[in-house]
C-alpha cells in the first residue's frame, strides 16, 4: 500500500496488529489475551529453563529426521514415477490418495505401532511432508523440454550425466517448491503429533500450561512456533525464487 | 490404455493390501491386524449402524466449519483482492496464518470455549480460512486486465464488472480454494475429535484403542481416510467438469 | 553429382503407431555442402532429422553417415536445436562446452575450445552470461557454437532460426554461408523459408506431404560464387524460388 506517496513494506501491517493487541491486552479485555509485552517478558523467562529447551530441541530434532526422510526418499521416487511410465501408474493412485487424505487420522496407528515417543513424531512428520516433495519432483521432471534430452542423447550422453546434470537441474525448481511445502505441512504435523503424543516437545509443554492456565506461557509458546514457521517458510521461498528465474526462460 | 491403467490400478492395489495382510498375519506388531480382520470389523460397524452414527456426529463441526470459513472467506478473499488497503492490512495475518502450525490453538480454544462443538467448528474453521481466502484474494487480483479493460471499454459499472467478469474469471481457482479448504477441514476435524473430546469417528478411534480391538480401530481409520479421499476426488471430478478449458492452480499448498 | 556423400538415406520408412511419417525416403547429402529439407509443415522433416541424428529409430531402411550405419548418435554428427535447447542454469561457456564435457573433455581443455566457438559465433564477452540474459539471436549463437565446438563431420540444424528475428536471421545465412565455405562440414538444414533455402542451400530437397518422399532436388549452381549480397538480385535465385512456391502451393491450397 502506498501511504502519503511511501510504499509501506509488504508485512508491514502485522506491526499495526501487535499494536492493536497490546492495547487490547492492556485494557484486560479478557484472560486469555494478555498483552504483547507481557508475552514477550515471560519469554524472556522462560526461553532459558530446561523445559523449554527441551520441548524445542526435541521438535527440531523430530522435524529434521523426519523431513530428511521425506526429502530423501521423495525427491528420488518422485524422478523416477516423471521418468519410468509404470512406476508412475502403480505408485500415482496412492501418493494423491495420501496427499489428501487427513493423516491425522494415522497418529493413533502410530501410537500403538511405535509407542509414545519421538519415533512416531518423526514418523507422521516425514508423512505429512513426503507426498507433494513426490508429485512436484514427478512434475518437475515431468515438464522437463524434450529437446534438452534429445541434446543429451545426441551428444551421447551417459544415463547417469543425463541424471546429474540434466534431469536433476531442469526440474530443480519443481523439486525446490515441493520442498517448501513439504516444510510447511512437516511443521504442522510436527506440532499435531505433539499435540495428540502428549508427553514429549511442545506437547508436554502444552498440558503443563494449560492445565495450570499459564496463558501468557502459552502464547509464548505459539509465538515462537508461528514465527519459526513463518521464517522458515520465507526463506524456503526466497530460495525457491533464486532458481526460478530460469524456470520461466524454458521455452 | 484406459483398460491398461485399471488394470495396473487393481495391481497395487492388490499389493498393497496383501502385504498389509500378510503383515497381519505374520504377527509383526500384535497392534496390527490383518487387512481382512479390519475389514470384518468395518462391515461389523456399518451393519450395526456405529458407523452412521459415529459419521452424523463428525460431519456436524466438519460442515458448519466448511460453511462458515467458505462465506467468510470468499467474502474476505474478494475484498483483499479488490482493495489494496484492505490487503496490505488483512493478508498478512492468513500469510502467516497459511504457515503456521494452527492446530497448536487448539488447547487455547479448549480453555476458551470449553469442549462442546464451538471449540470444533473452530478448529475446522482456522484450518480452512487461510488457504480459502488466499486462493480467492488471488483468484481476483490476477483477473487478466484485458478483459477488465474491455469491460470498462464497453462502459461497465463497477459492480458490473466485479459480478460478471472478475468473478466468473477468478470462480475455477476460488473452486479449488474451497476444496483445500474443505481437505484441511478434514484435519481440524479429526483433530479435534482426537484431541478435545472424543465424539463420533474420533470416539470409535480412542475407545476401540483403549479396549485393544484393534481391528475396529483401523476399520475407523480407514473409514474416514476413504470418505475424505473419495469426496475431494469428488470435488475435484465437479472442478474439471465445471470449469473445463479454463486454468486452474492454486497459491500454495 | 562427383562429390562423396556424407550421409545416405536408403528406404527409410517411419511409422508413428498409425501415422505413416516417411515412406521410402532416400536422399544423399554430399560432403562440404549444405543441404536443406523443404516441405509442408507435418511432412516429416523433422522426423528425418532426428533418424540421421540417431535420435529415433527408423521402422525400416537405413542411414549411413561415413561409410558406417546409424544407430545411436554418435560424434560425427551434432544437432542444432530450433528452440536452442540451452541449460538455463549454465553459463555461456559451460553451455558450448556441454558436448565436449559430456564426451569427458577435461576441463580446461573444453573451455579453450568453447572459448574460441564464442569468439567465432560474435559473442566474446559473454562467457559468463546465462542464457536468461541473452537475446533469442545470442542464443541461438550458443547453440551453434556448442554444435560447432564438438567438431562433427554434419551438422543437423532443425529450423534454427526460426525463432529470431528478420534482422538477425538474414545476418545468420550470411553467416552460414561462410561456414559452409570454410568449414568443411557437410550441414543438413530445414527451414520453412523458401527464400533462405534457396540463399543458403547447395542441394535443395522438396518433400511431399506426408508420408514424405522426396519430389524434386534442385541444385542452384550460378549464384552460388557470387559475393553474398547480390544473390538476392540473380535471376537464377528468383526463378529457383518462383518454381519451388509453384510447386509447393498446390499442398497449401
Ligand atoms: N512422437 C510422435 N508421435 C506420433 N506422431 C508423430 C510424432 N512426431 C511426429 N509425428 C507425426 O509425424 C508427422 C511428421 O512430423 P514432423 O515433426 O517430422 O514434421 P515436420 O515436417 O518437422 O513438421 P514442421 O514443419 O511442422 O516442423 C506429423 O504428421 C506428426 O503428426
Ligand atoms: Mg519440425
Amino acid at each position: 500500500m502506498i501511504l502519503f506517496g511511501y510504499r509501506l513494506p509488504a508485512m508491514s501491517s502485522l506491526i499495526l496488529w501487535g499494536l492493536l493487541w497490546e492495547i487490547f491486552g492492556q485494557l484486560e479485555v479478557t484472560y486469555f489475551i494478555p498483552s504483547l509485552s507481557a508475552i514477550f517478558i515471560t519469554l524472556i523467562e522462560i526461553a532459558p529453563t530446561p523445559a523449554f529447551i527441551k520441548a524445542i530441541s526435541e521438535t527440531a530434532h523430530a522435524f529434521i529426521v523426519g523431513i530428511f526422510f521425506a526429502v530423501f526418499i521423495g525427491v528420488p521416487v518422485g524422478i523416477l514415477m516423471g521418468k519410468n511410465r509404470i512406476i508412475d501408474e502403480l505408485l500415482l493412485p496412492w501418493v494423491n490418495m495420501f496427499l489428501s487424505a487427513p493423516l491425522t487420522a494415522l497418529v493413533p496407528v502410530l501410537m500403538v505401532l511405535f509407542g509414545f515417543g519421538i519415533k512416531s513424531i518423526i514418523i507422521i512428520t516425514t508423512l505429512f511432508a513426503i507426498w507433494i516433495i513426490v508429485l512436484n519432483s514427478r512434475a518437475g521432471v515431468m515438464q522437463i523440454n524434450r529437446s534438452l534430452v534429445d541434446m543429451a542423447k545426441s551428444f551421447g550422453a551417459k544415463p547417469q550425466d543425463a541424471f546429474f546434470k540434466i534431469y536433476f537441474w531442469a526440474a530443480l525448481p519443481e523439486i525446490l517448491g515441493g520442498i517448501r511445502i513439504g516444510f510447511i505441512r512437516a511443521v504442522k504435523g510436527v506440532i499435531i503429533g505433539q499435540l495428540l503424543i502428549s508427553i514429549v516437545g511442545f506437547g508436554a509443554l502444552f498440558e503443563l500450561y494449560s492445565s495450570n492456565f499459564l496463558m501468557k506461557h502459552f502464547w509464548c509458546v505459539i509465538i515462537v512456533l508461528f514465527a519459526m514457521a513463518f521464517t522458515l517458510s520465507e526463506i524456503l521461498a526466497h530460495l525457491e525464487r533464486k532458481v526460478s528465474y530460469y524456470a520461466s526462460k524454458r521455452g | 490404455m484406459m483398460g491398461r491403467s485399471l488394470y495396473l490400478k487393481i495391481i497395487s492395489a492388490v499389493v498393497v493390501f496383501g502385504s498389509w495382510e500378510i503383515g497381519g498375519r505374520s504377527g509383526v506388531s500384535f497392534a496390527f491386524p490383518p487387512f481382512s480382520e479390519s475389514m470384518v470389523a468395518f462391515w461389523v460397524l456399518v451393519a450395526d449402524g456405529t458407523m452412521f452414527k459415529a459419521y452424523a456426529e463428525t460431519l456436524k463441526p466438519l460442515v458448519v466449519g466448511i460453511i462458515i470459513s467458505g462465506i467468510l472467506g470468499i467474502i474476505l478473499g474478494i475484498w483483499i483482492g479488490l482493495s489494496e488497503k484492505f490487503d496490505w492490512l488483512i493478508s498478512p495475518i492468513f500469510i502467516v496464518m497459511q504457515s503456521a502450525p494452527l492446530a497448536a490453538l487448539i488447547p487455547l480454544l479448549i480453555m476458551a470455549y470449553g469442549i462442546g462443538l464451538t471449540s470444533k467448528v473452530f478448529v475446522v474453521c482456522i484450518m480452512a480460512m487461510p488457504v480459502i481466502v488466499l486462493n480467492t484474494s488471488a483468484a481476483v487480483k490476477n483477473t487478466p486486465t484485458n478483459i477488465k479493460e474491455m469491460a470498462k471499454a464497453y462502459q461497465a459499472k463497477y459492480s458490473d464488472i466485479i459480478i460478471k467478469v472478475i468473478l466468473p474469471a477468478s470462480s475455477p481457482i476460488i473452486f479449488a480454494g474451497l476444496r483445500l479448504g474443505v481437505s484441511a477441514g478434514f484435519i481440524g476435524a479429526i483433530l479435534s475429535e482426537l484431541k478435545i473430546t472424543p465424539t463420533g469417528v474420533g470416539d470409535i478411534i480412542s475407545f476401540s484403542r483403549s479396549i485393544a480391538d484393534y481391528p475396529s480401530m483401523y476399520a475407523a481409520i480407514f473409514s474416514i481416510i476413504l470418505l475424505a479421499v473419495l469426496f475431494l476426488n469428488i470435488l475435484e471430478r465437479t472442478e474439471k467438469i465445471l470449469f473445463k478449458g479454463s486454468n486452474q492452480g492454486y497459491v500454495s499448498d | 553429382m562427383n562429390k562423396e556423400n556424407a550421409v545416405t538415406v536408403k528406404n527409410v520408412y517411419k511409422n508413428y503407431g498409425d501415422v505413416e511419417a516417411l515412406r521410402d525416403m532416400s536422399l544423399n547429402f554430399p560432403k562440404g555442402e549444405l543441404t536443406s529439407l523443404l516441405g509442408p509443415s507435418g511432412c516429416g522433416k523433422t522426423t528425418l532429422l532426428k533418424i540421421i541424428a540417431g535420435l529415433l529409430p527408423a521402422t525400416s531402411g537405413e542411414v549411413i553417415v561415413n561409410g558406417e550405419i546409424v544407430k545411436d548418435p554418435g560424434p560425427d554428427r551434432a544437432f542444432v536445436f530450433q528452440d536452442f535447447a540451452l541449460l538455463p542454469w549454465a553459463s555461456v561457456i559451460r553451455n558450448v562446452a556441454f558436448g565436449l564435457e559430456l564426451r569427458g573433455v577435461a576441463k580446461s581443455e573444453r573451455e579453450s575450445i568453447a572459448q574460441k566457438y564464442i569468439g567465432d559465433v560474435g559473442l566474446k564477452g559473454f562467457e559468463n552470461s546465462f542464457p536468461h540474459e541473452l537475446s533469442g539471436g545470442m542464443r541461438q549463437r550458443v547453440g551453434l557454437a556448442r554444435a560447432l565446438s564438438v567438431d562433427a563431420q554434419v551438422l543437423l540444424m532443425d529450423e534454427p532460426f526460426s525463432a529470431v528475428d528478420e534482422q538477425t536471421r538474414r545476418k545468420f545465412q550470411e553467416d552460414l554461408l561462410n561456414l559452409v565455405k570454410d568449414q568443411n562440414k557437410t550441414f543438413i538444414f530445414v527451414t520453412h523459408s523458401i527464400e533462405e533455402a534457396v540463399y543458403v542451400s547447395d542441394q535443395i530437397a522438396l518433400l511431399l506431404p506426408r508420408p514424405s518422399r522426396v519430389s524434386e532436388i534442385i541444385r542452384p549452381t550460378s549464384f552460388k560464387n557470387k559475393d553474398v549480397d547480390s544473390i538476392r538480385r540473380d535471376s537464377e535465385y528468383l526463378d529457383i524460388v518462383d518454381r519451388i512456391w509453384k510447386s509447393l502451393r498446390s499442398y497449401v491450397e
